[in-house]
This record gives C-alpha cells, sequence and structure tokens, in this order.
C-alpha cells in the first residue's frame, strides 16, 4: 500500500502534479521522501507542520531567504530546515539553457533540488536547503552573476513583461527600465528599512501582462500620448474576412467591427461608417481592446512612456485592491532620473509616514490622496479620480480658505501652487 | 554634540542591545530616534551605521511579520520539537 494515500489523489487529475514531480526528486533526494511524508501528515492531521524562521539568512543581507523548520524533526529529519531562497530573476525572465543548468546544479549541489519557476513576485524560488548550505550556496550563486532577491520589509525584486524584446506594443523599454530601478535600489532590496514591503511592476502597455496593476505597489503601465495609428486598408482587410481577428489567436474567421470593435469601446470614442474607422482620441482611454482585435490595422501612438499607478495590494481583511493613477504620463527613457527621483519621494514619505506592516496604498488612504500629492510633489490632475462621482464630499479645511485668500488654487504647501 | 562615524555606530548598537528582548526595533525606528536626538546627522548616515553593524556580524535583520534590527541569537524555532 501506498505510503502517501492523500498525496496520491492530487495526481489523479487531468493535470501536471507537484506530487508526481516530488515523487521523482524523493528517488535522489531522501530530504524530498521526508517532505512528502510530512505534507502526508499534514493532510491527515489537517495543520501544517512548518515552523517559522525569522533569522536565518546570509551575512549583510535581510532579506531573500525565508527560514522554515519541522516541528516533527525527529520523525523527519531530512526537513529540520527546510529554508526557501529567492533569486533574483532576470529582467523578462529570458534565460539561456546554460544559465537554467548553472541553477540547477547549484541548487542540486546545495538544496533539495526542488525549485519554483517562478514565485509570485517574479523570483527564481529554491525550496528547501539546511543553515549550513545557506552561504555556500551564496557565494557559489554570486559567484554565477545571480544574486538573492527581496523579502521582508524591502524593496522586492522588481518584474516586467518582456517588452520591446519580443512585443510590438511595448511603449517603452520594460526590461532595461526592470534592470535599471533594480540596481538602483539594491541598498533597499537587501537591507529591510521600510514599513513593508514594496514592488514594483513594469508592462509595456496596458494590456499589462505582468499584471501590474493588481500585484504592485507601483505600476509602471506603458502608455501614448498622441493618436492611434490606423490603416484604413487593413481595417477594410479585417472587414472583408482577409485578417483574422486577433492575429488568428480566436475561433472567430471574421470581424464584425461596428459589434465586436466600436459598440465595444468602453469611451465609445469609435465609429465606423462601413469604409472608415474614426477615432476620437481625446477620449480614447486605451483599453487595447480595438488595437487587440485588429493588430495589423492599429497600432499606439508614437509618443510613448508610461502611467504610474499606486497602491495596489491584496490585505486579507479588505480584499484586493487596484493601484490607481498618480501620474498619467510620464517619459520612460535612460537613464530614468526623473522616475528614480519619483520613487525616492514615495518611499521616503511612506518610511516617514508609515505604520508596521502599512504598505504604501494603506497610507495614503489613510492620509488621504492630497497629502500624498504634496509630498510627490505631483500636480492633481483629472486621471487620478479612482472613482468618478461616487463620492462628492470634500472637507475643506481651514488652510484651503486661507490659501485662497493669499491666491493660492489647491494646495496648502508654501511653493506648491498649481494653476 | 555631533558624533563620530564610529560613535554613531556604537550609539545604534546601544539601541538594539537596550531594546534586546523587549520591544524590536525596524530600521526606521533606529533613524527616526537618532535623528530626533542629533539633527546634523542625515537618515544616510544611520543607514551606513546599521550596515556596519550587520556586515560586522554583531546585529542581524531578523523577520516577523516585519524586518527587525536585533542582536544575533539561536531562534526558537531552530530548535528540535
Amino acid at each position: 500500500m501506498s505510503k502517501t494515500p492523500l498525496l496520491d489523489q492530487l495526481e489523479s487529475g487531468p493535470w501536471p502534479s507537484f506530487v508526481t514531480d516530488l515523487k521523482r526528486m524523493a528517488a535522489k533526494k531522501p530530504q524530498v521522501k521526508d517532505l512528502l511524508a510530512q505534507l502526508e501528515r499534514s493532510y491527515q492531521e489537517k495543520i501544517t507542520h512548518w515552523k517559522h524562521g525569522g533569522i536565518v539568512g546570509v551575512l549583510g543581507y535581510g532579506s531573500g531567504i525565508i527560514g522554515r523548520y519541522s516541528d516533527l524533526a525527529e520523525t523527519f529529519p531530512g526537513v529540520e530546515h527546510f529554508h526557501t531562497m529567492r533569486i533574483n530573476q532576470p529582467s523578462g525572465w529570458f534565460y539561456t539553457t546554460k544559465a537554467l543548468r548553472g541553477l540547477c546544479d547549484i541548487w542540486d549541489k546545495h538544496g533539495s533540488g526542488l525549485l519554483n519557476m517562478h514565485g509570485a513576485t517574479g523570483d527564481i524560488i529554491f525550496l528547501g536547503t539546511r543553515t549550513e548550505n545557506l552561504e555556500p550556496c551564496f557565494a557559489e550563486l554570486t559567484a554565477n552573476g545571480w544574486d538573492l532577491g527581496g523579502s521582508g520589509s524591502t524593496f522586492r525584486s522588481p518584474s516586467c513583461c518582456l517588452g520591446p524584446a519580443r512585443c510590438e506594443w511595448a511603449c517603452y523599454d520594460t526590461m532595461e527600465a526592470c534592470y535599471v530601478l533594480t540596481q538602483e535600489m539594491q541598498f533597499d532590496m537587501h537591507r529591510p528599512s521600510y514599513p513593508y514591503k514594496y514592488k514594483l511592476k513594469f508592462s509595456g502597455c496596458p494590456n499589462d501582462c505582468v499584471a501590474a496593476v493588481a500585484r504592485a505597489d507601483l505600476s509602471i503601465i506603458g502608455v501614448w500620448k498622441d493618436d492611434i495609428r490606423i490603416d484604413q486598408a487593413a481595417v477594410k482587410a479585417y472587414a472583408g474576412g482577409e485578417l483574422k481577428p486577433r492575429g488568428g489567436a480566436t475561433p472567430y474567421a471574421k470581424l464584425d467591427i461596428k459589434a465586436d470593435v466600436t459598440d465595444l469601446c468602453p469611451t465609445h470614442c469609435m465609429s465606423y461608417d462601413g469604409k472608415k474607422l474614426a477615432i476620437d482620441n481625446r477620449n480614447c482611454n486605451h483599453c487595447m481592446h480595438c488595437i487587440n482585435l485588429m493588430p495589423q490595422a492599429l497600432r499606439p501612438g508614437t509618443e510613448t512612456g508610461a502611467t504610474l499607478l499606486l497602491g495596489s495590494h491584496a490585505p486579507i481583511l479588505e480584499g484586493a485592491q487596484l493601484s490607481w493613477v498618480i501620474q498619467p504620463f510620464i517619459v520612460m527613457e535612460s537613464p530614468y532620473d526623473e522616475f528614480k527621483e519619483l520613487n525616492v519621494r514615495i518611499t521616503e514619505w511612506w518610511a516617514e509616514h508609515g505604520k508596521n506592516r502599512e504598505r504604501i496604498g494603506e497610507l495614503i488612504l489613510r492620509l488621504g490622496m492630497r497629502e500624498f500629492l504634496e509630498a510627490a510633489e505631483l500636480p492633481p490632475a483629472p486621471q487620478q479620480v479612482r472613482i468618478p462621482r461616487a463620492n462628492p464630499f470634500f472637507f475643506w479645511q481651514q488652510s484651503d480658505f486661507d490659501a485662497e485668500a493669499k491666491g493660492r488654487k489647491y494646495y496648502t504647501r508654501e511653493g506648491f501652487d498649481v494653476e | 554634540m555631533a558624533l563620530s562615524k564610529a560613535e554613531l555606530v556604537e550609539h545604534i548598537y546601544k539601541m538594539v542591545e537596550a531594546a534586546s528582548g523587549k520591544r524590536q526595533l525596524k530600521a526606521s525606528d533606529l533613524w527616526k530616534a537618532v535623528l530626533k536626538e542629533h539633527s546634523e546627522l542625515d537618515k544616510k548616515d544611520v543607514q551606513t551605521a546599521i550596515k556596519e553593524l550587520i556586515d560586522g556580524g554583531r546585529c542581524v535583520y531578523t523577520y516577523f511579520g516585519g524586518s527587525y534590527v536585533e542582536l544575533p541569537r539561536v531562534e526558537a524555532a531552530a530548535k528540535k520539537g
């Protein structure tokens, strides 16, 4: 009879099973045998047998290692220590096979051989090693050009979509921006100095393939400022069925431009008279629906950059929250000084005022967008209204009346007036 | 009176030592407390001093829901049972 009857059930479905992977690895790694046995026991008893380790790490770093110990170390000695290491991934998750083999060899030598490609933040996750193996593993990783990623109250390893490397819609070089910010923020990534975690994600266009709007404290989403470029001949070809919608990635052979494109435009800024497609670009909200359906007819404009959004996180009690716009447009070009300086102002304000375990988005909800904008030196913009018309109330303060009497318009801070 | 770099390192170490077993201090608790007493310093000075303590092994970063600067110790979870 199998020693893991409950785990075996997880192999019975139509999908790949981590249990199958673990069993394969258990043949050469005794600690994985103990891992399976402990997990089976947890399933029987309906409790975890992991203990949290908060001190293990490598010298000089306060992040990148997540301590785990077993509370059944006598029974399952192979998982007495089972720490996780987070390895900073390359921009866009591009690897050579040589690099992947190198990583696997290092982990086979120093750990359980189990890894995740990739964790939710984007790092490579090495699962399961002993405390005494951490330093040698780290030394070998760094000798081969790798580094640990972020964990704890730090700047987390930023991630990005593959951008212009493979995507014609990228409005800026996401991989370069991600790499530059990774280098810029090394101190904050490895040495916890924030109230809580802080994540950056770079998406090249509003399709937001890395889901920056939902998963990053600061989301950098590519966008264009001018008009969508239209090839009217290609529009006709889509209407006539000569070109397949979505580059062929749909079961539909032919596009009904009115029903499928213009009627579904969220701002109704498009019209099609059977011959010509027209777009009122001033009212376009850059949702990408039309461009996604007709990629050979429509393209983003040429004046490109990014929209910055802040505050997404998923706290257990309040539920998931999306980022909202703080800067409608920023040019994202090397050396990214404007972005770096804004990022510093944001984190400085948060570090100064944030409570323990309070994310930047929660701090803004507590102190108000107005205070944040003043600290970040960002002018108010209509795009910052998160939920238009949902809350008609604005609480004026005495300082507003005083400021108005002095001729100032919006801000209470001296020297930061906006017409 | 202005603190030298070495004095600042010792000052921070003493703060961490005094809090040991009573209260966990975050890096931001340390720089806020130091800057309150020594306005001539800036945050970077304190961060550099913390770095020196960590790199020298006199203090360690810990994580218990948040990240803290503490004196090195064997954690309870590492013990068997």
